[in-house]
């Protein structure tokens, strides 16, 4: 018995780790039923239909602010990963040295203004930028979310390289690879977990954000969350369940075939 | 992956099409969230062979600090009766004479010469309506036609009750209810204001958006709200009723007007005369549920809006109701600092 | 001797150097998107505020810093410490400080429950933990609402199982914002919790039972200190976000009180006076920026003696 037992357990972790992914899918699978509802309400069920997919299909307005919110978010994450990797690779793993407290609060910096703040101001300065280039595309509005994705992606990354152990990386420069081999062949690999976290972090913040878009956006550039803030006064439908109800299939058969790719080349 | 790469792809498209943006036959509309019709919309890009854009706000203050910073690229913007004067003020709108345009015979005599566009010079009526009070009748059956509903709550209703989140809207009724006029500066009368709010807040159960489906689901009891939302939500639950609060309740109305920086004013004014047509005035009634201001609309209107009890001001409160204006700057400190107070 | 340092302080120079043009893409980014424009809120926290919103620019008064601790009465006209913007700032704290413990007594068992799975599952749970995040923030604080309402699911399944024999009122109360606010920043802490424990050195814990140490022993004593950078970094992107929080509180907390992102939004938006949204804002992030340097400073402390 003594000997017996896996040094990973932990009492209870396991149960407290599944009540945790049942109360975080409950609301997705009410918001999934929902969709589904032959009413107009969110609340009260009158039955099956599938009425509010037609509506959303029919709704272009709608496609396309999906479409542009998850451009947007996929530029901007991947922009914000890369920088906060390089950063963190330059704020970890060696003796404090001057200006790298500083960096630390400045690339947080993004974290602690409220959104509106950044919002009212990002609006003062883009449209100056605006009316002098004559650009008014999607580009400031993924450099507003690259930047407040940075410390999204950063954090994690850090953590990451904090807790990694130095030993691989210098038996690899004792062998004479070059920094950039080394980095590619040892660090990066051992820091994949990191960064895919610090990825998804940023690609969901992306996706929600609602206050800096709102003031950033120019004509014909909503999102879906400022469109379902412009909906949220009059009335909400199960049509917006029904989108995110397509979204979330398409994005569990992704990891699905992902996973399925993945496991087979192992 | 290949997911990933098409939407790399269209993002770069889009990134390079934005700036070829200000091509001929555009239209850029700026307007509140579910608000514009998308059949309206469709109709008058068929007939007039114009590519409109539709980009939502969801506040009057968050559209004007837009369209004042520059820059936005919008041409047609709705702004709120009590707005107006700000955006006529501030240069923001172009003269565009809608009172000299061929639809203009179709707008209702009682919108021509408002307080915040006399003659309309800068603006046409889009949709207009008031907030007052929404009660589920099978709770409370005694008068609905009171702010009382809400400020000196009945048992029956208490902690049932949810209050727009408007600071004008609610300071207005309550002022009013206290026996004031809006903006007032009456130390006194503020105090009784806001010992009013401070002692009601708790008898209430929110401050929300989106009381339709709470009220189909019967989690609200009445509400300070507007009155196109009672009508729908009178559709989900037969026992909503609408009152008019006989002390005094806030009308409101949109009006589309063209921004001073346009880049398209002929299609502005072309849509501008569109929506004065009452056929198409009722298609935008029909998708926004409010009232609209163009006569001979009422005909091409569903059936269910067309008596609606909501949208038609009993003659005995009509004097009731007011338009707010814009107060003074130090008026309104003065009422967010007890709207501050009230909401801590 | 004397060339030997030099070259090893020519060496230390050039890794400072390029430890700043590593960083360089992520400050300037941020700089052009995020600090820059603080210092244009900064400079209109000193302005005149406009009448109908934005200020009068150049024209300078110390309005607006001056509302932030303390107002003038309305009714006497006696100066005194504005207690409404205290008492905000107070109730955000709270419940942000209730997110970031609840968040992390959820995250931290799901953390490790992922982080000992067999290599290959490993991407697959925590891709389960995200795949909630995808659909937006809005349309998830409705379903939550349909969760907690009074004939919610929660309730609906408490009755039927007979512990309770009326609704708990959790919608529109300080408790629907605590789970709400939990249920959204969730993610933000069991990511870098994972990031943190995935490389785990297990042989360490080995030793701790070795020694005879009990489970909750080798957790506290062991695990919990060689994972403190995650939960640092867990609690940060917790704690600060949810002290901002502006959706959350108003969907499901009924808008009914403020918080402090509410309360600064309303400055910008119905009460027209950005000078003090700018300065309540700047008061706000000097506040959590000196929290920040401590915990970190102190954290980094900690965690070099164990590392």
């Amino acid at each position: 018995m003594a000997r017996h037992f896996d040094v990973r357990r932990q009492w209870g972790f396991a149960t407290v780790a599944m009540i945790c992914f049942f109360l975080l899918y409950l609301p997705i699978a009410t918001l999934v039923v929902f969709a589904f509802n032959a009413g107009p309400s969110l609340a009260v069920w009158e039955g099956v239909s599938l009425k509010w997919f037609v509506a959303a299909w029919n709704n272009s307005d709608v496609q396309e602010a999906a479409m542009r919110s998850f451009i947007i978010a996929i530029f901007a994450a991947t922009i914000a990963t890369i920088a906060a990797t390089m950063a963190a690779l330059a704020t970890t793993r060696t003796a404090p040295y001057r200006g790298m407290t500083f960096k630390y609060a400045f690339i947080n910096q993004p974290l602690m203004v409220p959104e509106i703040v950044t919002a009212v101001a990002l609006l003062i300065i883009f449209s100056r930028i605006k009316v002098w280039t004559g650009y008014s595309g999607l580009g400031y509005l993924i450099a507003a979310h690259a930047a407040f994705c940075i410390p999204f992606a950063y954090l994690p990354i850090r953590a990451r390289l904090e807790n990694m152990d130095l030993t691989l990386e210098r038996a690899a420069a004792d062998l004479y690879a070059t920094p950039w081999n080394a980095f590619r062949r040892v660090t990066l690999p051992l820091l994949l977990p990191g960064i895919v976290a610090g990825f998804m972090l940023a690609f969901v913040i992306s996706l929600d954000d609602v206050v800096i878009t709102e003031f950033v956006k120019s004509g014909g550039q909503d999102t879906l969350p400022t469109y379902m803030l412009g909906q949220l006064r009059r009335v909400v439908t199960p049509e917006m369940n029904a989108i995110s109800t397509v979204f979330l299939a398409i994005s569990v058969l992704i990891v699905t075939l992902f996973f399925l790719i993945s496991r087979k080349k192992t | 992956m290949k997911r990933t790469l098409t939407a790399a792809l269209a993002g770069l498209a889009m990134l390079a099409g934005a700036s070829s943006a200000q091509a001929e036959g555009q239209l850029n509309i700026f307007n509140w969230g579910n608000y514009t019709s998308p059949e309206m919309i469709k109709k008058f890009e068929e007939q007039h062979k114009v590519k409109v854009t539709v980009t939502d706000y969801d506040s009057n203050d968050t559209a004007l600090a837009k369209v004042r910073a520059g820059g936005h690229g919008f041409d047609i913007v709705v702004p709120s009766a009590n707005f107006m004067p700000i955006w006529i003020q501030e240069g923001l709108l172009l003269e565009s004479r809608p009172d000299q345009m061929e639809n203009f015979k179709n707008v209702d005599e009682r919108w021509v010469n408002v307080d915040w566009d006399p003659g309309r010079r800068y603006s046409v009526p889009w949709q207009w309506g008031l907030t007052g009070i929404i009660v589920d009748t099978s709770l409370y059956k005694g008068d609905i036609n009171t702010s009382a509903i809400f400020l000196d709550p009945p048992p029956e209703l208490v902690g049932k009750i949810n209050v727009a989140p408007e600071m004008n809207d609610v300071m207005y009724a309550t002022i009013r209810y206290m026996g004031g006029q809006w903006c007032t500066t009456d130390k006194d009368l503020l105090r009784k204001v806001r010992d009013k709010l401070v002692e009601a807040k708790p008898k209430w159960i929110a401050m929300d958006y989106g009381v339709i489906e709470k009220f189909a689901s019967r989690d609200f009891g009445a509400a300070f709200y507007w009155n196109g939302a009672a009508m729908r939500a009178r559709a989900q639950n037969p026992d909503v009723k609408f009152g008019f609060p006989k002390e005094g309740f806030p009308y409101f109305m949109d009006s589309a007007a063209i921004l001073k920086d346009a880049k398209n004013v002929e299609n502005a004014k072309l849509f501008l005369n569109f929506i004065m047509d009452p056929k198409n005035a009722a298609m935008i009634s029909d998708f926004a549920r409010y009232a609209n201001g163009i006569k001979g609309s009422e005909q091409f209107m569903p059936a269910d809006m067309k008596d609606a009890p909501e949208l038609i001001v009993p003659k005995e409160f009509e004097a009731a109701g007011e338009f707010l204006k814009p107060c003074a700057p130090e008026v309104t400190e003065l009422y967010t600092k007890i709207w501050t107070e009230v909401l801590k | 001797m004397a060339s030997a340092r030099e070259v090893a302080e020519a060496a230390e120079r050039r890794d400072v150097r390029n430890r700043w043009l590593l960083s360089a893409p992520a400050l300037l980014i941020i700089f052009f998107a995020a600090v820059g424009p603080l210092f244009v809120m900064l400079l209109y926290s000193f302005m005149a505020k406009g009448d109908y919103g934005d200020v009068k620019l150049w024209q300078f008064s110390s309005e607006g810093w001056f509302s932030v601790f303390l107002e003038r009465d309305i009714f006497d006209d006696t100066l005194s410490v504005n207690d409404a913007h205290l008492a905000i700032f107070w109730r955000s704290v709270k419940l942000s400080l209730a997110t970031t413990f609840l968040t992390l007594l959820f995250g931290f068992p799901t953390a490790y429950f992922i982080a000992t799975r067999p290599e290959r599952w490993r991407a697959l749970w925590l891709f389960l933990i995200t795949i909630p995040f995808w659909t937006n923030l809005l349309i998830r604080t409705y379903a939550m609402q349909e969760v907690i309402r009074n004939e919610g699911v929660i309730n609906t399944s408490l009755l039927w199982l007979g512990l309770i024999d009326q609704p708990i009122q959790m919608m529109y109360t300080d408790l629907g914002i605590l789970f709400g606010m939990t249920y959204v920043y969730l993610p933000l802490m069991v990511l870098p919790l994972y990031a943190a424990m995935d490389r785990l050195d297990f042989r360490l814990v080995e030793a701790g039972y070795d020694l005879y140490a009990t489970r909750l022993k080798v957790l506290w004593r062991i695990i919990v200190p060689l994972v403190k950078p995650g939960i640092v970094a867990g609690s940060i992107l917790v704690f600060i976000p949810s002290l901002g929080a502006y959706v959350t509180p108003r969907v499901l907390g009924g808008g009914k009180n403020m918080m402090i992102g509410n309360l600064i939004e309303l400055q910008f938006g119905q009460g027209r006076n950005w000078p003090l949204g700018a300065a309540l804002s700047l008061t706000l992030m000097a506040i959590v920026m000196v929290a920040l340097l401590l915990y970190v400073r102190n954290a980094s402390k900690s965690g070099a003696r164990h590392g």
